[in-house]
């Protein structure tokens, strides 16, 4: 991909969504807000077909949830008629809001969303329109999933590259649910993980705060988990854990992100712990592992004195060939980095705080 | 006899522009869920900023009929006069 295509950068806040284009990567124009007083809670560049198609799930504290798509970059904004995501009759439930949307990596068409209360959703039309995955719903650990600080959602959805009927999810509480027959059924993954807790059984069958999880680029079966106190590593496509905190600052963050383009490559942001939501030594930074968890390195260089940190889903990537990482915090600024996180500069700042932030490259 | 849904300006432009929807009510009285749901019959997004999928009214959206609140009477069960005034309110909560 040419070093000189646009990229474009979503930041979702909880006062609305903004857009910044950059065609070098140092300087960005901003365009927004877009859905102003709206909680912006997750973003799909969906780049599978021309034009790009912006995804976005958001909720206003008045009138609700939406999602909403635009196939011009912002300029005008579609919304289902009938709502693109509506809990059927026989649920009795009402969506709260869109959490994650995710592109499917075999089917242009499909996209995955994952929403409060717990559902795994499946799109064939690009988004348009949602049907609820009755596995997940149906699973009969689901009246005993937890609801996290922010409510309780699918919050990572992973499908597998290398078999369309494989997937992860991850939710808090709750944690890790495996599928391999295409979502007809669901199992938990999350041996090996702690769960301190829970004083009656730490090492329970689910249950875990699993915070992200990310997907290595290189080896399918390989992820990594930033829980509420421990960071792991599996091996075995989701099923079993081990620990890969040795070398952090602190076992505690909300986010984790892959490398794009280099297998066995991740980013974490660490928080100084549950009880203490700032970064490691007021300083706000990064660590990387360049060899699956083994080792850590912290990454700083360009980024503040800080006491703000870095929620769930405010870290992503774009689709350059030297991939560009962008992170933004709850005080409202944006960094960018080209350089695989050994430096940052500043893209945007005085937003709302940031809740998502995804990255596309345009043609 | 015509029930006047009369909408805040937030929501207006989902309903084209207007500021009010008359319902008629041919049998008299109906619960107000009936006539939320034929103000709303030609503006779908409309009838989900108001109410969720349960057909419930969103927690911080407060509709008052008559001056009442529904909320504080029988929710969308409360009755509604065939000559009543039911107003949609954004209730006065955000930060």
């Amino acid at each position: 991909m040419s070093p000189m295509s646009e990229t474009i950068v979503g930041i979702g806040t909880r006062k609305g969504l903004w857009l910044a284009r950059s065609k070098d990567r140092q300087e960005w124009s901003l365009d927004g807000p877009h859905f102003l007083m709206s909680e912006v809670l997750s973003l799909l560049f969906d780049t599978r077909t021309d034009p790009t198609r912006l995804l976005v799930g958001f909720r206003s504290s008045h009138w609700g949830p939406s999602l909403q798509h635009t196939d011009d970059l912002g300029a005008t904004w579609v919304e289902h008629p009938e709502g693109s995501i509506q809990f059927p009759a026989d649920t009795d439930t009402a969506l709260k809001a869109t959490w994650q949307l995710v592109a499917d990596p075999h089917d242009p068409n499909v996209v995955w969303a994952g929403t409060e209360p717990q559902g795994l959703w499946r799109s064939a039309d690009r988004g348009e329109t949602f049907e609820l995955n009755r596995g997940l719903w149906d699973h009969p650990h689901r009246p005993e999933w937890g609801e996290g600080f922010g409510g309780g959602a699918i919050h990572t959805v992973l499908p597998s590259p290398a078999d369309p009927d494989s997937m992860l999810v991850a939710m808090s509480t709750g944690g890790v649910y495996n599928t391999t027959d295409g979502g007809q059924s669901w199992s938990p993954g999350n041996t090996g993980i702690h769960a301190y807790f829970m004083p009656h059984d730490e090492w329970p069958e689910f249950g875990q705060c699993v915070h992200k999880v990310a997907r290595d680029s290189a080896t399918p079966t390989r992820l990594y988990a930033q829980n509420h106190k421990g960071v792991y590593r599996s091996d075995d496509n989701g099923v079993t854990w081990t620990s890969i905190e040795a070398g952090l600052p602190t076992n505690f963050g909300m986010t984790a992100v892959a490398h794009p383009r280099r297998g066995d490559s991740v980013w974490l942001v660490p928080i100084a712990s549950d009880g203490e939501r700032i970064p490691p030594d007021a300083q706000l930074q990064l660590a990387r592992s360049d060899d699956a968890g083994a080792t850590w390195r912290a990454l700083t260089t360009g980024l503040p004195h800080s006491w703000t940190n870095v929620l769930r889903d405010a870290a992503g990537t774009d689709t350059h060939d030297q991939p560009g990482l962008y992170v933004g915090t709850r005080n409202g600024e944006v960094y960018a980095s080209t350089d695989d996180g050994e430096s940052f500069s500043l893209v945007a700042s005085q937003l709302p705080d940031v809740l998502v932030v995804r990255a596309g490259t345009l043609p | 006899m015509t029930v006047r849904v009369v909408l805040p300006g937030l929501l207006r432009d989902l309903a084209d522009g207007a500021a009010e929807l008359p319902v008629e009510l041919d049998g008299g009285a109906a619960p107000l869920s009936t006539v939320l749901d034929r103000a709303f019959e030609p503006w779908p997004v409309l009838a989900r900023r108001v109410r969720d999928e349960r057909g419930e009214i969103r927690r911080h959206v407060n509709v008052f009929v008559d001056g009442e609140d529904a909320k504080r009477a029988e929710g969308v069960d409360t009755e509604v006069g065939a000559t009543s005034t039911v107003h949609v309110i954004n209730a006065v909560s955000g930060g």
